[in-house]
């Protein structure tokens, strides 16, 4: 392929008569355009805004409890007051903050643009959505406001209905309401991606991203319900007193886990999947490469959303649900290796004599995919019935999960929302600072959570506010730690704020990547293209040879 | 898009692009619906294989000729609800009032049914609790928490469901469709076929229980 | 552009499905009332499953719609499959290692703990 410009075909337009106004000049800047906007561009970001407010304050919550963490013992705050900070850190980051972070923020503002159409298929909907969403996290956090809630975000029973005196009801229905929420955005894009593909814009030459984002649409929209009604059990039971979980009428409170983890362990990789797709975008730019395995990687995220709804018991090997049934779950966790190192391995496949550029999001990328790998194969230990055992319930299990959630999900968060940073806003994002601040998160994240690894193999529980002496030198690096991400976290937030007024115009296409949303202006108009595009060829058709002098050219 | 059919939303290109896109987007929603009761069956056979004995003993309990008129009140509202379409995608509009408002009167019927039931249930201690009827099993009180949970959240859907019918009865007679566009009757009318359903199995589980 | 449009089914289809649907419910009901053994629920189940599938494919007109929407109607039961198979293979499979596993659930052999239903 000696094309060096975007392979995708728009049909020749010659200079159009006059400038189609950006999303953001069209319709204006006043309230009422954003709060009813349907436009998925504007809803995008009225969901970054949102979730910024759930990350700082479950953020906060984290901070706190680092800081408690600091000396052994439990002097800073009492152990009723830690039970609500981690259950707050918990449900916010998991429902507020992670499940929307790239399907709500990136995939509502690209997933039209990469389709080639003009907006998603419900744009009503869509905005219900975001209302949803809302209700359920100020719900969410007048639970918290006005006394807590001390169960853990996974809400078990029958502690939770049978004795935990605080705002279980009110938590609980804050995350209905934001699960309905998930499950218009997931409903909104499926439709999408099968019925609004531009003309030519074949399953096989979509963008990986919306591989991902179809994958996780699929448990968005079959895993959500089964929470939604678990939470109206509970809830019943807590306001009636009692129920079917009840072990007095004879009740079975490990019901409760199935049902719970039948949502939750899928919602797992609801926090990775769409991590992965923005990672493949990444790589496949910043190598100047086609990506390696394109079929590979595209059904690996479908195989991961599948395989996701068979392996949910492994969180209860020692919940005395059968051990049969643990020797299936564990066997089936471990099937979910498999796609998972398909794409690590095609990633690396990518890099392979590519043409590789340093530049932030890239920066994240390849961080992504070290800890990732950590994560992961951290998971692969859990999911063996013998040793989660041994650490179920400890730090290890705590810094498995951060490794994929933080570690993954949120640092492809941020390359991907530097990398579209330009599209969505206009603006270029300083470089300097931004390739600063990814290394400090990298830093930071590390020495934060790789300590758990070793404190929780050598048996320091979670959720504890005090602990034994001989863990604090593990503790203390995880706090400092914490305080390097902080700062880590906070630098992008400065900068890319800073840069809405002082940061360079951004061109059309300043990564010179493939892909519809980089033939559009940037910002892009409010119908997204001038004229609906014709796709011809097959994406990411990079050539390292050729681009070098134009990346940065 | 000056010279589009009415009706025609302007992220599509033609009519049938938006009706296939709304049918995808109903079954898809059909289908978390499915997953929503789901949680509730399975509690429902977990304990019913658990507790055989207790479940027989309680489901003796259930007033099936409520239960029964219904699922019958049901059954032919889901029939004019067929009708409608029938007559929207004819053109037909006075008919199409009419058996839309028919259905919302069935629907109504099956509430108030319900609504007696209910109350005899009441009458008769059947509520989980400290005043559940004396001389049933302990584990009868997650049959009948089941019951009522499920039903409830059953009646919760025909509700809005009959809402749902109301407001297409109101554009209807607004006008606002025709043999070419009357897309959003046949959406609700898989909505309501769907609470129909569900109903059918709650009818098998919870009513059909031990009648001999 | 000019697509195909919308099959309309013949009143007929509604009315017979809907005669058949009553008929079900009545055998249904009248069956419950003879002593069938654990093949009373086996046949209340089946006349349900009868009567669902009548519903999904005439009058919710799965029949007439794209291979694309058959597969989303039936997705949602392929998912409650699933969460029925692998719960089962739990609650089916307990007990069967003596002295590792409890069944005791099962009769209710609990500790009793202090329970907070009185409270308000």
């Amino acid at each position: 392929m000696k094309t060096t410009m975007p392979q995708t075909v728009t049909p020749e337009i010659p200079n159009p008569p006059q400038r189609l106004l950006s999303y953001f000049e069209d319709g204006g800047q006043t309230l009422g355009s954003w709060l009813l906007t349907t436009d998925h561009k504007r809803i995008g970001i009225l969901y970054l805004y949102s979730i910024l407010v759930f990350f700082v304050i479950a953020a906060i919550a984290a901070a706190m409890m680092r800081m408690e963490l600091l000396t052994p013992a439990g002097d800073m705050v009492t152990s009723q007051t830690y039970n609500k900070l981690f259950t707050m850190h918990g449900t916010l980051m998991v429902w507020f903050f992670l499940i929307p972070s790239i399907p709500s923020v990136l995939g509502n503002f690209l997933v039209p643009l990469m389709l080639g159409a003009r907006d998603l298929a419900f744009p009503k909907l869509n905005l219900l959505s975001w209302y949803l969403f809302n209700l359920g996290g100020l719900l969410a956090l007048y639970a918290v406001a006005f006394g807590g809630v001390d169960t853990g975000w996974t809400f078990y029973e029958p502690y939770s209905s049978a004795f935990s005196n605080s705002h279980v009801v009110t938590m609980i229905a804050g995350v209905f309401v934001a699960g309905f929420s998930s499950i218009l955005t997931g409903l909104n894009f499926i439709v999408s991606i099968h019925k609004l593909r531009a003309p030519g814009l074949t399953w096989f030459k979509l963008p990986l991203f919306l591989w991902s984002t179809y994958a996780t649409s699929i448990i968005l929209v079959l895993a959500t319900p089964v929470l939604a009604m678990t939470l109206v059990l509970v809830a019943t039971e807590k306001i009636w007193g009692l129920g079917i979980f009840d072990p007095k009428l004879g009740g079975d409170p490990v019901l409760f886990q199935h049902l719970f983890w039948f949502y939750s362990h899928p919602a797992v990789y609801v926090m990775i999947l769409p991590g992965m797709g923005v990672i493949s975008e990444l790589i496949t730019c910043f190598s100047r490469k086609p990506i390696f395995g394109y079929h590979f990687v595209a059904f690996s995220s479908v195989a991961i959303a599948l395989i996701g709804f068979f392996v949910w018991g492994h969180h209860m090997f020692v919940s005395s649900q059968s051990v049969y049934a643990g020797l299936v779950f564990s066997l089936l966790s471990y099937l979910v290796a498999v796609p998972s190192a398909i794409k690590v391995f095609n990633w690396t496949m990518t890099l392979y004599r590519g043409r590789i550029h340093f530049d932030t999001p890239m920066l994240y990328a390849l961080a992504f995919i070290g800890l990732f790998m950590v994560g992961g194969l951290t998971g692969l230990f859990l999911a063996a019935l013998g040793f989660d055992v041994h650490v179920h319930g400890t730090y290890f299990v705590v810094a498995h999960f951060h490794y994929i959630m933080v570690g993954g999900m949120v640092t492809a968060f941020l390359g991907g929302l530097h990398y579209w940073w330009p599209k969505i806003t206009g603006r270029l994002y300083p470089e300097n600072l931004g390739r600063l601040a990814a290394l400090i998160i990298f830093i930071g994240f590390n020495v934060t959570f790789l300590p758990q690894f070793v404190v929780g193999y050598l048996g320091m529980p979670r959720r504890y506010h005090a602990y034994a002496p001989e863990f604090q030198i593990f503790n203390v690096m995880s706090s400092a730690g914490a305080s390097i991400l902080g700062i880590g976290y906070l630098l992008p937030l400065i900068y890319l704020i800073w840069s809405l007024k002082n940061g360079k115009k951004a061109p059309p296409n300043p990564w010179k990547a493939t892909g519809l949303e980089w033939q559009t202006p940037s910002p892009p108009p409010k119908q997204n293209f001038a004229q609906t595009p014709i796709v011809t060829q097959k994406p990411y058709q990079y050539s390292p040879e050729i681009e070098e002098e134009l990346i940065h050219g | 898009m000056a010279d589009a059919p009415t009706g025609l939303a302007e992220q599509y290109d033609d009519m049938l692009q938006q009706r296939e896109a709304s049918t995808l987007g109903m079954w898809t929603f059909l289908a978390t619906e499915v997953l929503f009761f789901g949680g509730l069956f399975l509690s429902y056979t977990i304990y019913r294989h658990a507790y055989s004995d207790a479940f027989a003993e309680a489901g003796r309990h259930v007033k099936i000729v409520y239960g029964t008129i219904n699922t019958a009140l049901l059954l032919t509202s889901s029939l004019t609800m067929s009708l409608a379409i029938h007559a929207a995608q004819s053109g037909r509009q006075r008919a199409l009032l009419g058996f839309l408002a028919a259905t919302m009167f069935l629907g109504c019927c099956f509430l108030g049914v319900k609504g007696l039931e209910y109350k005899s249930d009441i009458d008769e201690h059947l509520v989980p609790g400290a005043q559940f009827q004396h001389g049933l099993p302990a584990q009868a009180q997650i049959f009948w928490f089941l019951y009522w949970v499920t039903t409830g959240v059953h009646s919760l859907h025909l509700l809005v469901g009959i809402g749902a019918l109301g407001v297409i009865a109101w554009m209807a007679r607004k006008g606002k469709f025709s043999a070419a566009y009357h897309n959003p009757v046949v959406m609700s009318g898989l909505y309501w076929h769907f609470v129909d359903v569900i109903w059918v199995w709650l009818y098998a589980l919870f009513y059909l229980v031990n009648r001999h | 552009m000019i697509r195909t449009e919308v099959q309309i089914v013949p009143r007929k289809t509604y009315v017979g499905v809907w005669v058949v649907l009553m008929l079900l419910l009545a055998l249904n009901c009248g069956l419950a009332e003879v002593d069938l053994g654990p093949f009373n629920l086996v046949a209340s189940l089946t006349i349900a499953f009868a009567q669902a599938l009548l519903m999904l494919v005439y009058l919710m007109h799965a029949r007439y719609e794209t291979t694309l929407t058959r597969l989303f109607v039936a997705v949602g039961f392929i998912w409650l499959l699933i969460m029925f198979d692998l719960t089962l293979s739990d609650y089916l499979t307990r007990g069967g290692l003596p002295g590792t596993l409890r069944d005791s659930w099962k009769h209710g052999a609990w500790p009793t703990a202090t329970h907070k239903m009185d409270s308000p």
